[in-house]
C-alpha cells in the first residue's frame, strides 16, 4: 500500500477543482432516499415476533449501598417474563476499566448517581414492564454526595471508591480520594517566561457538564437462543464494541453475539460505549424472548454521556511585540462516577495552538457522583480552549493588536514540538487562520451595537482499526462493505473513493454497513476517524481489486500485467494493440478469468493528521436582559480533503452550533440532593433553528501525507472554538468578559450590572 | 386507563364526578409530559375537544367568548380576535412551538395552574372572566381568581372552564405581552409581564393593568406599576416607577430557569417594553382611524 | 388488558388497529401499523421528531392519545412521496445533504410541509420559527433551512 506517497495539494474550498473526478464531488448519499422516505431502520424501529419490552429502574440517589433488592412483588405482575438485578450479572473486577464498565451498565453493592441502572423488567408491554420496575423494592443506605469538583477534591469530601488512590503524584498517597489521576506537561521554565513577559494575566474558568444531545435514544432488540447465541439490534458508533463489551459484562465469549448495526441517529461520542445492551441479553436469555429496551429521553439525560465540566486556572505571559512566552495551567475535569481521562486530554489540548518556549500544565481527573463521562465531540478541548482563548483574546487587546494577527503571529508550524511531546506533522492552523481573516465575515465592517469575537480550536484525531471489502458484482458495479457505522454520511464518502479508486461512477457503487459477522474488526466511529481510516481500508481494497483487475485483462488478452494500465474505470492496454477493456467487461467475464473479484482490507490506520479549526462571530447583547443573540458565524476548518464538501460543511456547522449551545445555554442542573433537575429538552436548551443565523463554512484544504486522498477527521474541531468565539464576542460587545459558562442571560445580566457598580 | 371523549359539557361532568381519578384535558401538552414525568397515571383522560362550545372562538355582541379547549392556533389565526387582543394573541402564540399550539388551549394553560403560563398575565390583564360548568350549573369567575397556588387551582374535581369571556377593549385600548427565554423559542417563561393600556385623546394613559407571571407562585397583578403608569404621558420617569414598581412586585424562587435577582431585575424592564409596546399599538391604531 | 378499536386515514388509507387507552398515537402507528418514520426523541412534545399532520394540523405524536386518531386522517413522513417522485422537499433535503443521521428528517418534512402548505413563500426568519418545535443536533440547521426554502421555490415554480 503506498499511503505515503504525497496526494497533491488542494486547497479548493470543497468545490471539486482538486483533479479528482470523484472526491471532492457532491452527489446525493446512497442511505439518503431511505431516509427521507421514513424507511430508515433506526434500532427503535425494530420490532420481532414475541418480543417483550425492558424497562430499567434507575436509582433516585446519587449515592446509596444497595441494602436489599426484593423483586417478588414484580415478578408476579401482569405480563411479567423476566427481571434481573446486579447479582445477575458476573462480579465485576475490584477496579480498572472493566469494572466501571460492568458497574455502569448495573449497579452491584452501591449507586453512585442518581441514574444508575438497579434492577430491570421485560414484560409483555412497555406500560406492564414500567409498572413492574417500579414495584421492585430496593433498600437503600444513603451515603453522603459530592457533585461538583471543588467539593469532591476537598480534603473531608466524601469517598466514592476506597481503592481509588491518585496516580501521578509521588510517593504515592496512602489514602484514596477523589481524584483519580494527576497529569503534568511541561517544557521550558514558566518563571523565567513569566519574568520575560510584559503582560502577565491570570484568570479562572469554569464550564458546566453537557449532553452530547443525540436525538436518538439509546435503544436495542437483543434475541438470545437456547444454544446461548445471541442477535443484537443496536445504534451504536461500533457494533465491534457493542459485541465486545456486551461480552464482558456478561462474561461471555464473544463469538456467542452477533451484533448487527441498526441506522445511528446521532452519537457525537456519546454512544462509543454501551448501557442497555448487556440487559437486554440477560432478560432475553432469561425469557427465552427478544427483549427491546429504549430508554427515555429522561433516562438518556440522567444516565449516559455528559461531557465534563471543568475548572481551568491560567496564568500566560505575552510581550509587548504579542509574543506569548509562557502559559501556567492548572486544570481539573469532573470524569463522573468512575474514573477516566478527561483532564489528561485537557492538558494536551490546552495550548496546543500556540508555541510557547515555556509551560507548565497540571490536570486532575476527579470522580463525583454523576454519570460517568463519554466522548463528546473532541472530548475536553472546548473548555481548555475556553480559557486559553478567553486568555489570548484578553492579550491581544492589551498589547493592542488584532486577535487574529496575535494568533498567527503564534501559531505553531510543521516541525514545532506539541505541548504534548511529539513535533507537529503538516498543520493548517495558519491556513485557518488566514481564512478567517480574509473572510468576507472578518472583512465586514462590525455593525452599530455589536461584538465580535474570534477563536481557534485543536484536536488531535485518531487512526485505529479499520476493515473493508469490496466486491465487484457481475454487471460491472460494486458492494462496499465497511465496519463503520454511518453517523453523518460516511457510505457516501466510502463510495466516493472507491468511485475515484476504480474509476467507478459513484451511483454503481453501493456502501454498505456491515455486521459483526459479514466485515472484519473495526473500531468505534470516534476522534474523526471514520473517512480517514476506514476510508483508508477502502481505498487499499481498491487498489488490490485494480490489480486484480489488470491480471485479468492480461489474462484475456494474453499479455503481460505490466502492459496493462488501469485508466477511468478501464484496463488499457499499454502496447495499443487492445480495445479497452471497461470494469463491467472484465466482471461481467470473470467466471472465465478466474472466478468472482472482491478484496478485503484491514489495517491499523496511522498518522491522522491533527484538525483545526479558526471560527469568528457577531454577537448582540440585550444589556437589559443579558441574552445573546448570534448575529452571523464564519467557520473555517481544515479538512485535509473534503472527499464529500457537503458533508464536511456539515460537520463543520453542526459542531459549531453544538458549540454555541455549550456556550450560551446548555448546562446540567442539579438539586441539591443530588438529582438532574432539566432531564428533558423543554429545560436543557440545546439550540433551535430560529437561535441561529446560517452558519458560513470555509473548508481549508491541507491535505494529510499520512492519507491516500489526505483526508484529516473532520468531525469533531468544530465544537472547540465556539466557547472562546462566544465569550470573546460578548466581550468585545459589553466590555465585560466573564470566564463563567454557559453565558446565560442571568449569568451575563449579573456581570453586567456587578461591573457596573 | 381509560380515555374517554363526551360531546357534551353535562356527559363529560358525569364522567369527571363518577371517578375520583379522573382528569379532564385539551391538547394533553401539560397532562402528557406529567405522566411521562412520574406523575401517577390517571384512571381516565376526558377529552374535551368534541364539545363544540369548548372549541369555538366568536364575537357575541361586544364580548369574545373564547373555548377552553380551543387551540392556541385558534386564536393565532384569528385576525379579529388579535386585532382586538394583540398582546393575548402573542402570548398565545409564544406557547411552544407550532406543534404544541395546534393543541395547547387557554384552559389548559390555566388549570395546569403553572406560575410561568404564559397567556394568564395576559388573560388577567384583560379583565377575562372564567365560565366553569359546575354542579349547580355555569358560574363566572375572573381569571386572576381561578388560580390558587402552583399546580393549585379553585376548580372543585368534578367542574371544567367552559370557556373565557373577554369584553372588546374601548377604543384607545390595547395590550402586549413579552416574555423573557434564553432562547428564541421552546421555552418556560422566566420572567413574562402583561400590560394593558387606555390612552385619552392627549395620549395620556387613562387606565392601566399590569401583571407578571413565573415570578411568585400565582400571576400577581401590580397594582402600584398601574398607579404608576395612569396619567401620565408614559414618560421616562413614568416607566421607569412602573419597572421599579413591578421589581417590588415579585416574589420569585431561584429556581433553574432564573434567579431571584434576575427575576426582579427583568420583570421591571418586561413591563416598561411592554408598556411601550401597547402604547405604540394604541398609537398606530389612531393613526390609522385618524387617517382613514 | 382491553384494547380500544380505532379507524382512522392514514396517508389516505382507511386504516383500523387496538390500542390500549393510555398509548401515544405514536407509538400506535409505529408498533400497529408499522410506520416507523415517525420517531420518539422525547416522548414529550419538545423535539418534533414525531411530528405528523392530523386533522390539517401539525402536531405531536407522541402528545396524542392513540383513541384520539379515530376518525382522523393523519400523513406521516411515508405519505409525502407519490409512487414515482418523491415530494420537493425530500428531493431538496437529499440533494441539500439536510440530513445527517436523519433521524429528526421525517419530523422536519413533515412541519415544513406543514409551514409551505400555509405559507407558500416564507422568508429564511419565518421558516426558522416554523421549524423551532423540530430539534436537530447534526446539522446546526443550516442546511435544512436552505432546502426547505430552495423547496419553497420548486413548489411555487414547478418545472
Ligand atoms: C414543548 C412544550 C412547550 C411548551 N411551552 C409553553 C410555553 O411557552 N408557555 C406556556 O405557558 N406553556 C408551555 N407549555 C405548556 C403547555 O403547552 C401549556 O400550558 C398549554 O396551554 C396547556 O394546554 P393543554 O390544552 O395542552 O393542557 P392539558 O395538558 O390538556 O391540560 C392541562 C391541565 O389543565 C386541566 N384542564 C385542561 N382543560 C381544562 C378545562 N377546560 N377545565 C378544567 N381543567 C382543564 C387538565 O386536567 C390538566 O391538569 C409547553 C409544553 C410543551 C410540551
Ligand atoms: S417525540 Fe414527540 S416531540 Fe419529541
Ligand atoms: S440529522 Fe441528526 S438530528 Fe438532525
Amino acid at each position: 500500500m503506498s499511503t505515503t506517497e504525497a496526494p497533491p495539494s488542494t486547497g479548493t474550498n470543497g468545490n471539486g477543482a482538486s483533479g479528482y473526478r470523484w472526491v471532492g464531488t457532491r452527489p446525493v448519499r446512497h442511505d439518503g432516499l431511505d431516509k427521507v422516505a421514513g424507511k430508515a431502520r433506526y434500532a427503535a424501529d425494530l420490532n420481532l415476533p414475541g418480543m417483550l419490552y425492558g424497562h430499567i429502574l434507575r436509582s433516585p440517589h446519587p449515592h446509596a449501598r444497595i441494602v436489599s433488592i426484593d423483586t417478588s412483588a414484580a415478578e408476579g405482575m401482569p405480563g411479567v417474563k423476566a427481571v434481573v438485578t446486579g447479582a445477575d450479572f458476573p462480579e465485576a473486577p475490584p477496579k480498572g476499566a472493566t469494572r466501571n464498565l460492568m458497574c455502569t451498565v448495573i449497579a452491584r453493592d452501591t449507586v453512585l448517581y442518581s441514574g444508575h441502572a438497579v434492577a430491570a423488567v421485560a414484560a409483555s408491554t412497555r406500560r406492564e414492564a414500567k409498572a413492574a420496575a417500579e414495584a421492585i423494592e430496593v433498600t437503600y443506605e444513603l451515603l453522603p454526595h459530592v457533585l461538583n469538583i471543588s467539593d469532591a477534591m476537598a480534603d473531608d469530601a466524601p469517598v466514592l471508591h476506597d481503592n481509588l488512590f491518585t496516580r501521578g503524584v509521588e510517593p504515592r498517597p496512602t489514602e484514596p480520594s477523589n481524584i483519580a489521576a494527576r497529569t503534568v506537561y511541561e517544557r521550558g521554565d514558566v518563571e523565567q517566561g513569566f519574568a520575560e513577559a510584559d503582560i502577565v494575566i491570570e484568570r479562572e474558568f469554569s464550564t458546566q457538564a453537557v449532553h452530547q444531545g443525540y436525538i436518538e435514544p439509546h435503544a436495542c432488540v437483543v434475541d438470545c437462543d437456547q444454544e446461548g447465541k445471541a442477535v443484537i439490534w443496536a445504534s451504536s458508533q461500533g457494533h465491534f464494541m457493542v459485541r465486545s463489551s456486551t461480552a464482558t459484562v456478561l462474561g461471555w465469549d464473544t463469538s456467542r453475539i452477533k451484533v448487527i448495526p441498526a441506522e445511528i441517529g446521532g452519537g457525537f461520542g456519546g454512544k462509543t460505549t454501551i448501557y442497555i445492551e448487556p440487559v437486554a441479553a440477560l432478560l432475553s436469555t432469561k425469557s427465552g424472548r427478544p427483549v427491546k429496551i429504549v430508554m427515555s429521553r429522561e433516562d438518556v439525560f440522567r444516565a449516559t454521556g455528559p461531557a465534563p465540566g471543568a475548572i481551568i486556572k491560567m496564568k500566560v505571559g505575552a510581550r509587548d511585540d504579542g509574543t506569548i512566552t509562557t502559559a501556567k495551567a492548572w486544570l481539573a475535569y469532573e470524569n463522573g462516577a468512575f474514573q477516566g481521562i478527561a483532564a489528561m486530554l485537557g492538558c494536551m489540548c490546552v495550548v496546543s495552538a500556540y508555541t510557547l518556549d515555556h509551560l507548565y500544565v497540571e490536570g486532575f481527573d476527579v470522580v463525583l457522583n454523576r454519570p460517568v463521562n463519554v466522548a463528546y465531540r473532541a472530548p475536553s478541548a472546548p473548555a481548555a480552549a475556553f480559557a486559553m482563548d478567553s486568555m489570548v483574546d484578553e492579550i491581544a487587546e492589551r498589547v493592542g493588536i488584532d486577535p487574529i494577527d496575535l494568533r498567527i503571529q503564534n501559531c505553531p508550524s510543521q516541525g514545532d514540538p506539541t505541548p504534548y511531546g511529539p513535533k507537529w506533522p503538516m498543520i493548517g492552523l495558519r491556513e485557518c487562520l488566514e481564512a478567517i481573516r480574509d473572510s468576507d465575515h472578518y472583512q465586514s465592517e462590525l455593525p452599530e451595537g455589536q461584538g465580535r469575537g474570534v477563536a481557534s480550536g485543536f484536536w488531535f484525531n485518531i487512526g485505529e482499526a479499520s476493515s473493508a471489502t469490496v466486491n465487484l458484482n457481475e454487471n460491472g458495479t460494486a458492494t462496499v462493505i465497511t465496519g463503520s457505522p454511518d453517523i453523518g454520511g460516511s457510505r457516501a464518502s466510502m463510495a466516493l473513493m472507491a468511485a475515484e479508486e476504480l474509476g467507478l461512477d459513484v451511483h454503481l457503487i453501493q456502501p454498505v454497513v456491515g455486521d459483526t459477522e459479514v466485515v472484519g474488526f473495526t473500531d468505534v466511529t470516534e476522534g474523526s476517524r471514520a473517512t480517514f481510516a476506514t476510508g483508508m481500508a477502502v481505498v487499499e481494497a481498491c487498489r488490490d481489486l485494480k490489480e486484480q483487475l489488470r491480471k485479468r485483462a492480461a489474462k484475456t488478452w494474453d499479455c503481460d500485467v505490466e502492459e496493462v494500465e488501469w485508466v477511468d474505470g478501464s484496463a488499457v492496454h499499454g502496447p495499443g494493440e487492445q480495445e479497452p477493456l471497461t470494469l463491467a467487461a472484465i466482471t461481467g467475464n470473470a467466471k472465465r478469468t478466474g472466478g468472482p473479484l472482491g478484496a478485503t482490507a484491514s489495517l491499523n490506520a496511522r498518522g491522522a493528521g491533527p484538525a483545526f479549526s479558526v471560527q469568528v462571530a457577531d454577537v448582540s447583547v440585550d444589556q437589559e436582559t443579558g441574552r445573546v443573540t448570534v448575529e452571523r458565524y464564519t467557520t473555517a476548518q481544515d479538512a485535509g480533503t473534503a472527499i464529500h464538501p457537503s458533508y464536511v460543511e456539515g460537520q463543520m456547522q453542526g459542531g459549531v452550533v453544538q458549540g454555541i449551545g455549550w456556550a450560551l445555554n446548555e448546562e446540567y442542573i442539579y438539586s441539591d440532593d443530588g438529582n438532574l433537575e432539566n432531564p428533558g429538552f423543554l429545560d436543557y436548551r440545546i439550540p433551535v433553528a430560529s437561535d441561529l443565523p446560517m452558519i458560513e463554512t470555509c473548508i481549508v484544504e491541507v491535505p494529510n501525507p499520512s492519507h491516500p486522498y489526505g483526508v484529516r477527521g473532520v468531525g469533531e474541531v468544530g465544537i472547540v472554538p465556539p466557547l472562546p468565539v462566544m465569550a470573546n464576542a460578548v466581550a468585545d460587545a459589553t466590555g465585560v468578559r466573564i470566564s463563567d459558562l454557559p453565558l446565560s442571560p442571568p449569568r451575563v445580566l449579573e456581570a453586567l450590572t456587578a461591573a457596573e457598580s | 386507563m381509560k380515555y374517554a371523549a363526551p360531546t357534551t359539557i353535562d356527559e363529560a361532568r358525569t364522567l369527571l364526578a363518577g371517578d375520583a381519578g379522573a382528569i379532564v384535558f385539551a391538547g394533553a401538552t401539560d397532562v402528557v409530559p406529567q405522566m411521562r414525568a412520574g406523575r401517577p397515571e390517571p384512571s381516565m383522560v376526558i377529552d374535551l375537544k368534541k364539545i363544540d362550545r369548548l372549541m369555538s372562538v366568536s364575537l357575541d355582541g361586544d364580548t369574545w367568548q373564547v373555548g377552553a379547549a380551543a387551540p392556541s392556533s385558534a386564536l393565532t389565526s384569528n385576525a379579529a380576535f388579535a386585532a382586538d387582543f394583540p398582546g393575548l394573541t402573542e402570548a398565545a402564540g409564544l406557547i411552544g412551538s407550532d406543534q404544541i399550539q395546534n393543541r395547547s388551549s387557554l384552559g389548559g394553560n390555566l388549570c395546569n395552574a403553572s406560575p410561568a403560563a404564559d397567556s394568564v398575565p395576559a388573560l388577567v390583564v384583560n379583565d377575562a372572566v372564567a365560565v366553569i360548568a359546575a354542579a349547580d350549573g355555569e358560574r363566572r369567575v375572573p381569571v386572576a381568581d381561578v388560580v390558587t397556588g402552583p399546580g393549585q387551582t379553585s376548580l372543585a374535581h368534578d367542574e371544567i372552564v367552559v370557556c373565557f369571556e373577554l369584553a372588546r377593549p374601548a377604543g384607545g385600548t390595547s395590550d402586549a405581552y413579552l416574555r423573557l427565554i434564553p432562547r428564541t423559542e421552546m421555552d418556560i417563561a422566566v420572567v413574562g409581564a402583561g400590560v394593558r393600556l387606555t390612552l385619552d385623546d392627549s395620549g395620556n394613559v387613562s387606565a392601566a393593568a399590569v401583571a407578571l407571571g413565573a415570578v411568585a407562585p400565582t400571576v400577581v397583578r401590580v397594582p402600584a406599576a398601574e398607579a404608576a403608569l395612569v396619567g401620565s404621558s408614559l414618560d421616562d420617569t413614568a416607566l421607569a416607577a412602573a419597572a421599579a414598581a413591578a421589581s417590588d412586585a415579585c416574589n420569585p424562587i431561584d429556581d433553574k430557569r432564573g434567579t431571584i435577582n434576575y427575576r426582579r431585575q427583568v420583570a421591571g424592564v418586561l413591563t416598561r417594553r411592554a408598556a411601550g409596546i401597547a402604547a405604540d399599538r394604541i398609537r398606530t391604531r389612531n393613526g390609522q382611524n385618524g387617517a382613514s | 388488558m382491553s384494547r380500544t378499536h380505532v379507524n382512522c386515514e392514514v396517508n389516505g388509507d382507511a386504516v383500523d388497529f387496538l390500542t390500549e387507552d393510555g398509548e401515544s398515537l405514536l407509538n400506535a402507528l409505529r408498533d400497529e401499523l408499522g410506520l416507523i418514520g415517525a420517531k420518539e426523541g422525547c416522548g414529550t412534545g419538545d423535539c418534533g421528531a414525531c411530528s405528523v399532520i392530523m386533522n390539517g394540523r401539525l402536531q405531536c405524536a407522541c402528545l396524542i392519545f392513540a383513541p384520539e386518531a379515530d376518525g382522523a386522517a393523519i400523513t406521516t413522513c411515508e405519505g409525502l412521496a407519490s409512487a414515482d417522485e418523491l415530494h420537493p422537499l425530500q428531493q431538496c433535503f437529499l440533494e441539500g445533504a439536510a440530513l445527517q443521521c436523519g433521524i429528526c428528517t421525517p419530523g422536519f418534512l413533515i412541519a415544513a410541509k406543514a409551514l409551505l402548505d400555509e405559507n407558500p413563500d416564507p422568508t429564511e426568519t419565518e421558516v426558522r420559527y416554523a421549524l423551532a418545535g423540530n430539534l436537530c443536533r447534526c446539522t446546526g440547521y443550516d442546511k435544512i433551512v436552505r432546502s426547505v426554502l430552495e423547496a419553497a421555490v420548486q413548489i411555487r415554480t414547478p418545472a
